[in-house]
């Protein structure tokens, strides 16, 4: 059984998370271009929820969400963002190139649709079931755009790879609306299935359809069942890139971001957990001061931490041998 | 004189073009949208229609193909990249087809595309969205390749740009975009193949790429108070490369640097040392310098950013060693600030 106070817990503390760092922004501290998920919580969390530690996630420019919803390290994200040693990529990489390897978040990467073929080789194997472990790449309905994308399906489904492409698709790229760049009548969904691929589109909003539709593809792929292409719809609150709202450069209505604003994932799935009596205010305060507690001090962490040294500017050019 | 900032001058050429021949398309992510390309095509959809100011899908790769077929079809497609970094998906199209299309069709076909990549540094932008990758394009023949520095030949040279007959790859530098400069309201050209001396002087050649230009004259300016009167020039055109003005400048000053916003290995400065020293071995008096990045990835963090992007400190450094100059650690001094140098001006807040 799911434990549903914890997949609440997990969606409050991304949102949470993402509201500091926001709020933060403007502090000039965090200097590296920052993406923000806020209002599309349900869906890292959702599919997490199958996940095992040796699963692989991957995931593009948008990752906070993805990172810390499969355990990624809160401390190392932080600092990451502000550019310090203890980073989870030694400041090298900021925001756009998360990885905790502990936690199976091998990688997310900001060039568009690059991690979706990576996220394949990885689970290639000379022997076939050899282990069942499943990689789930992440990525945005833009991002299915590149070529890259329709390779990677092309070739997971040769090889019937244990993947999960999973399309958050919130109806943008930066600031051009779907239709001028996608097939009106063609859902992301509609794609697979030309590979002989499964594919299932959801309510991106609604985290127990989320869960439901992750966890017959995850379960199925482990299985030897795979690949699978999952859609879900949902809509991002914020500016395509930093911590401010957008409505002013009008190239979506006020209309359609309060729809979707009711549409919070969070608030839908508190309102039923209340309705069944299992999440009280009490309850509520709780999870809130302890998740407060857990962002306060990967902050602190964050900005106590040295900036990596300048003499070690050309380390990791190369490996060692 | 009037003067504009270099993005409006951009935006200017654009519609003067699309005004002048009814062919000229503009084509990339957002360049009908609300913010246009940093302002550089705000707008122009109202007056031109969104047939000729393109959104496009992600498509790097496909989009340069269509933009080529597009040619076929008699138009001439302007296509933008908000970074350089993702025309890199586009590689196949451009380096194998685009560059020779003209000469492997014996001479019967032309691609006459421009290509407007946007480069920068700074704020973070980390390893896949700070590069600057202008040496990759002059290396293949078929290209030509510039980089304006004012405002005054952002929009002489795109106007030029757009009406050659070759495939014309633009670098512009963010950091440029917000500098003003006398612009000319009527439309002008301005060559493809022509340096520009910026500023004179007889002590030493400072040829700078881009926003390298205005790091030499900064840090001309703090030389000449010490008595040191550089030369820079302003390479503008990659491809074809001015080596006589250059070589006339060096000539004379018997001494160089070069200081470009790409990588130095395998880069712009390798070419033009080589070319000066092919023409005369006895050129230089002392050993020329190399100012551009290190060989490592962009790194992220300011503290790295700080010490990977060069600027006028780093010049005025290597016009001491040069010229054996005893004032080097006031001249350093005085030419840096404490702050970190990962915005332009204190205006830039982020994130990009
Ligand atoms: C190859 C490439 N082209 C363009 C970009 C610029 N870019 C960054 S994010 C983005 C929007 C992508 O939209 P989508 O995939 O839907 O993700 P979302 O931002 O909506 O989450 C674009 C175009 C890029 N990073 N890489
Ligand atoms: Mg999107």
């Amino acid at each position: 059984m799911v434990d549903l106070i914890n997949l609440f817990e997990s969606m409050l503390r991304i949102r949470m998370v993402e509201e500091t760092i926001a709020e933060k922004y403007s502090e000039q501290e965090m200097r590296c271009p920052t993406h923000f998920c806020l209002g599309q919580e349900a869906i890292p969390v959702g599919v997490s929820i199958h996940l095992r530690k040796a699963d692989y996630v991957y995931s593009g420019h948008r990752s906070h969400g993805h990172y810390l919803a499969k355990g990624g390290s809160l401390k190392a994200m932080i600092s990451e963002i502000y550019g310090k040693q203890t980073g989870c990529a030694l400041g090298r990489g900021g925001s756009q190139h998360l990885n905790d390897l502990d936690a199976g978040f091998i990688a997310s990467a900001p060039i568009l649709g690059g991690t979706i073929p990576i996220a394949v080789g990885s689970v290639y194997s000379i022997n076939s079931n050899v282990n069942d472990r499943v990689s789930v790449v992440y990525f945005g309905d833009g991002a299915t755009e590149e070529g890259v994308f329709h390779e990677a399906l092309n070739f997971a489904s040769v090889k019937k790879l244990p993947v999960i492409f999973v399309c958050e698709n919130n109806l943008y790229s930066v600031h051009s609306s779907f239709d001028v760049r996608q097939p009106k009548d063609r859902n992301i969904s509609d794609i697979g299935p030309a590979h002989k691929i499964p594919s299932f589109r959801g309510n991106g909003n609604d985290i127990e359809e989320v869960m439901e539709i992750a966890g017959n593809a995850i379960n199925t792929a482990r299985d030897g069942g795979g690949p699978f292409l999952l859609e879900f719809m949902t809509y991002r609150w914020l500016e395509h890139c930093g911590p401010n709202e957008d409505l002013h450069l009008s190239y979506r209505t006020k209309e359609e971001m309060d729809e979707w604003l009711a549409n919070c994932p969070i608030r839908l799935f508190e309102n039923k957990l209340r309705e069944k009596n299992i999440l009280s205010d009490k309850i509520r305060v709780e999870i809130e001061e302890k998740i407060s507690d857990e962002i306060n001090s990967a902050f602190e962490y964050a900005k106590n931490s040295p900036f990596p040294d300048p003499q070690t500017l050309f380390n990791y050019t190369y490996p060692k041998n | 004189m009037r003067k504009i900032k270099y993005f409006e001058a951009i935006h200017e050429a654009h519609y003067q073009s699309m005004q002048a021949d009814d062919n000229v398309i503009i084509l990339g992510l957002g360049v009908p949208g609300p913010t246009g390309i940093f302002g550089t095509t705000k707008g122009l959809v109202d007056t031109f229609g969104k047939d000729r100011v393109l959104d496009m899908p992600s498509s790097e790769q496909g989009m340069t193909g269509v933009a080529l077929g597009m040619t076929i079809a008699g138009y001439k497609p302007v296509m933008i990249h908000m970074r350089v970094d993702f025309s890199t998906l586009a590689m196949d199209q451009m380096v194998n087809q685009v560059a020779k299309w003209h000469f492997m069709y014996g001479g019967k076909m032309n691609a006459p595309i421009v290509f407007r990549m946007i480069i920068g540094r700074g704020w973070g932008q980390g390893p896949q969205h700070s590069q600057s990758l202008q040496a990759w394009f002059a290396h293949i023949p078929g290209f030509k390749v510039i980089m304006p520095t004012t405002a005054y030949d952002a929009k002489g040279m795109l106007i030029s740009a757009i009406k050659d007959n070759s495939p014309v790859v633009i670098f512009e530098h963010r950091w440029l975009y917000n500098v003003d400069g006398i612009v000319p309201k009527d439309p002008y050209e301005v060559n493809l193949d022509k340096a520009k001396v910026m500023l004179e002087g007889n002590d030493i050649t400072i040829v700078a790429t881009s926003y390298m230009v205005l790091e030499a004259l900064k840090a001309a300016e703090l030389l000449s108070k010490h008595g040191i009167k550089s030369e820079v020039i302003d390479i503008r055109s990659i491809v074809p490369l001015d080596i006589d003005t250059i070589y006339t400048s060096v000539k004379k000053t018997r001494s160089l640097i070069v200081a470009d916003t790409g990588t130095v290995n395998f880069g712009i400065s390798a070419e033009i040392i080589s070319r000066l020293i092919e023409m005369d071995h006895s050129l230089l008096n002392n050993l020329p310098k190399r100012i551009g990045l290190p060989f490592c990835p962009s790194p992220t963090s300011p503290s790295l950013a700080e010490k990977f992007f060069p600027r006028s400190k780093d010049i005025i450094l290597a016009v001491c060693d040069i010229l054996e100059l005893d004032e080097k650690n006031v001249l350093v001094k005085e030419s840096d600030s404490k702050h970190w140098h990962d915005v332009p001006d204190s205006s830039f807040t982020g994130p990009y």
